[in-house]
């Protein structure tokens, strides 16, 4: 009866609620943590750790940005379909050129262009994101098939695909670069009036509008960075598996977006924190490892991410109501 | 369930209820009792606590201690349901009903009667049919509820209450939308109530309504019980605002003149959404322009226009004698010029960030960043410096706004734009739903602007409070500019005459 915005008490502010708060999924994560490494066989190694790590480095590094465009109340489901284009398109004009610089820069220029129109459509013209990006994601996959003529783009230049298999300290490239997209854009979330007037946005959108927040722009902003951080994981996963995919990272986005549901970011907007975001990749990539391990067949590793996912949300609205 | 079958006198008691939120106790050991057939007045400023008392009434909120006790049981409601199952209905300002739905279906919403497996539309007309007769009104059934009147949708879901048998029938500010006559009308169900034995809990702002339904009265201040009349014949209105406000409040409205100075907000020939004809006027720094008129007539629909938040099909608005973009409120508060708006949840707070965030959510970058980075020190200090001086009650600057009370978060928002360099201020019903106390600190913070050279427009449906207030009064009617007063000419008759439709006689808007 009455579920407006004011009817639903504040939780109490204990110590164990205010810890639950900031560092709730971070905690989950570290208890799971370290109920894998003593119960599950080889999950505690360098090499697992490692596999575990480069697992999640391509939805964290996209989760950075999504969770900027749930937090401003849109999302967006184009991202994997950017992943592939972006690393089949960098594959064909390195090819074609010999210039990695070049490829890099087609790749990452047409990811932008994919969230700078998504953002003008959503934005500007006011077609729903979901409707938007549910057309923009088929586009895009075709394109990427267009391209690449349906089949796998072999990447001929060593240097880029070296780059995607180095490592620094022990730890991979692409994990280092993932590592560097939640710094930033943590700092962007959270040190930033950017990051405060995105937030602002999806808790009221006309209120912020009428505060003097330029709406559109930031909201055109989110997408294109969206897209651009899109197609800079396309090009690390192309030079990982040294070859631009067309039909990879199908699904990619409802991963990308449960690791940020995981993490406490709403998707009706205005709440995200990075911690948490983190949290949430960590801890899919984890029970997906420790599923593997256990050889759990995969068909039953489905009901038990849904599972987890659903377990997560309803933990989180449980704890509201406390 | 037939609602004139039940003779027997509700009852209601509150018994030492306390409720405590992080760093606030909103109600500490509240007692009272409603008799039945009774209409029992609740009043306070904004955060006295009643609308947590409501609210744990209607079992949104669990008490923290102290129990609520209907016909003698005592009875904790765990869920909304459960209060309704019990007989409690509580008439939120913001009704509960289903616009897409026909009335019939609003009315018997969750309990449809079916025959078999299919609903039985016939039962379903019939007993709608019924529950409208009981709030006499005339009503098809089918009628589609959105295609209704405020007041309409009012008697619906009062008929829906009855229609769930509900004993303890409990209003918040139900006449804040409702016209003269519409309120006339809701006072006869409510006295109609009232002879069925019902307990009935009013919560108002309006005295004038207090003495015409109220039998006896509860005033709360900070949470806590003050006083219960249970006869108010011998209670004067000052003695209830005193008990209220815990200070005596002589003028409430404080008027001074001003020294004006040159032009500080022109419009001309705006044209837009909800005018039937371009609107001039203009308003010198260090004045206060009231816009008067109905529900309707076209005042917010002209301000959303002067300040950017609808696109003007023609004309120009020009602060300090520069003119401004149209069709931005960013450029709009560059140049000066802010806005509050009518619907404070809707269109003013961002409910689930907190204090802090919405007081600075317009501040200028260069003051709220060091570098490329937020000042957090800054944020901070202006953020408590506003509180304070608007005196917000909260428990601190980052709880969220919107747990807050209406009249704090009506003050927070005031906060957001003293942040800026303000030249021209648009209030729109500013004072809407807030109590006494609250409205008084505004009217000083609208002097104290003007007195600085701030051009100020306030729109407002309350008669007084415009003539209060104002240097000069302009009234629309119907999408048009009226009349336009000077302070000295503006008697409340002359301005309400001019407001009124031609050819009609009832006041709708004095309030």
């Amino acid at each position: 009866m009455s579920s407006n915005a004011s009817a639903s008490a504040p939780a109490s502010a204990s110590p164990f609620s205010r810890l639950w708060d900031s560092a709730g999924m971070l905690l989950v994560f570290a208890l799971l943590f370290v109920g894998c490494s003593i119960f599950v066989e080889n999950f505690f190694s360098v090499a697992n750790l490692r596999g575990l790590a480069l697992s999640v480095s391509t939805i964290g590094m996209i989760a950075c940005t999504m969770m900027f465009c749930l937090a401003a109340g849109d999302f967006d489901l184009s991202v994997g379909s950017v992943v592939a284009f972006a690393g089949v398109l960098g594959a064909t004009v390195m090819n074609a050129t010999g210039n990695v610089a070049l490829g890099v820069a087609a790749a990452l220029g047409s990811g932008a262009l994919v969230g700078f129109v998504n953002g003008v459509l959503v934005a500007r013209v006011g077609i729903n994101a979901l409707i938007t990006t549910l057309a923009s994601m088929q586009i895009v996959r075709g394109l990427g098939f267009i391209a690449s003529d349906g089949r796998a783009v072999g990447i001929r230049t060593d240097s880029f695909f070296a780059f995607g298999n180095s490592a620094l300290l022990g730890v991979p490239t692409p994990v280092w670069l993932t590592i560097g997209c939640f710094a930033i854009f943590g700092v962007l979330l959270n040190l930033t009036i950017f990051g405060r007037n995105a937030l602002a946005i999806g808790g009221n959108k006309e209120a912020a509008h009428l505060a003097g927040v330029p709406v559109t722009r930031i909201k055109v902003v989110i997408f294109t960075l969206q897209g651009l951080v899109a197609a800079f994981a396309g090009l690390v996963l192309a030079a990982r598996m040294t070859s631009g995919q067309p039909n990879t990272s199908q699904g990619l986005e409802l991963e990308v977006i449960s690791a940020c549901v995981l993490g406490g970011v709403s998707l009706s907007g205005g709440v995200a924190r990075i911690g948490a975001v983190v949290a949430g990749v960590l801890i899919m990539g984890l029970v997906q490892n420790a599923m593997n391990l256990l050889n759990i067949p995969p068909f039953y590793q489905y009901v038990a991410r849904g599972l987890i996912l659903l377990g997560a949300v309803m933990l989180d609205r449980f704890k509201r109501r406390a | 369930m037939s609602v004139s079958a039940r003779a027997s006198v509700a009852s209601l008691d509150f018994v030492a209820l306390a409720k405590e939120f992080p760093g606030v106790r909103a109600l500490d050991d509240v007692s009272f009792s409603v008799r039945g057939g009774g209409v029992h007045a609740l009043m306070g400023e904004n955060g006295a606590g009643k609308s947590t008392l409501l609210k744990i009434l209607s079992g949104a909120y669990r008490p923290s201690s102290g129990s609520v006790r209907l016909d003698g049981i005592e009875r904790v409601f765990g869920s909304t349901a459960e209060a309704i199952a019990a007989g409690v209905a509580v008439i939120y300002q913001e009704l509960h009903l289903v616009s897409e739905m026909t009335v019939a279906e609003n009315l018997l919403i969750g309990r449809y009667p079916r025959r078999g497996l299919l609903l039985d539309r016939a039962a379903l007309r019939a007993e709608a049919a019924r529950l409208l007769a009981l709030v006499g009104e005339d009503l098809s059934p089918d009628t589609r509820l959105g295609r209704l009147s405020l007041a309409q949708r009012q008697m619906v879901e009062i008929a829906k209450a009855l229609g769930r048998g509900a004993r303890v029938v409990a209003f918040d500010e139900p006449t804040s939308s409702l016209s003269a006559k519409e309120t006339a009308r809701l006072f006869a169900i409510i006295r109609d109530l009232k002879a069925r034995g019902h307990a009935i809990l009013y919560v108002t702002h309006r005295m004038d309504e207090v003495y015409e339904i109220c039998d006896a009265a509860t005033v709360l201040r900070d949470g806590r019980h003050v006083v219960t009349h249970d006869s108010l014949a011998a209670v004067t209105r000052d003695a209830l605002v005193k008990s209220m406000v815990g200070r005596e409040l002589t003028n409430v409205y404080n008027y001074r003149p001003r020294l004006q100075r040159p032009e500080g907000l022109e419009v001309s020939g705006l044209a837009g959404p909800g005018l039937r004809a371009p609107v001039s006027f203009s308003v010198k720094r260090g004045e206060v322009l009231g816009f008067f008129g109905l529900v309707g007539a076209g005042r917010s629909e002209l301000m959303r226009l002067v300040c950017g938040a609808v696109e003007p099909s023609a004309g120009e608005v020009k602060i300090h004698g520069a003119r401004l973009a149209s069709g931005s409120p960013r450029a709009a508060i560059r140049a000066g010029l802010v806005f509050c708006p009518e619907d404070r949840k809707k269109e003013g707070i961002v409910a689930i960030r907190s204090v802090a965030e919405n007081i600075n959510l317009s501040a200028r970058r260069s003051r709220l960043r060091a570098g490329l980075f937020l000042d957090f020190t800054w944020e901070k200090r202006n953020a408590r410096e506003k509180i304070a001086g608007l005196r917000v009650r909260t428990a601190s600057a980052d709880t969220l706004i919107g747990t807050l009370s209406g009249g704090n978060q009506q003050k927070a928002i005031l906060a957001r734009w003293l942040s800026e360099n303000v030249r021209v201020i648009v209030l729109d019903e500013p004072t809407r739903g807030i109590d006494i106390g609250a409205k008084s600190e505004i009217y000083a913070l609208i002097h104290e602007l003007a007195e600085t050279g701030v051009a100020v427009v306030i729109v407002s449906s309350e008669l007084p409070e415009v003539l209060g207030i104002s240097d000069r009064v302009i009234v629309m009617r119907e999408g048009l500019v009226a009349a336009e007063f000077a302070r000295e000419s503006a008697t409340p008759e002359a301005v309400l005459r001019a407001a009124l439709p031609s050819g009609s006689s009832v006041s709708a808007a004095a309030a």
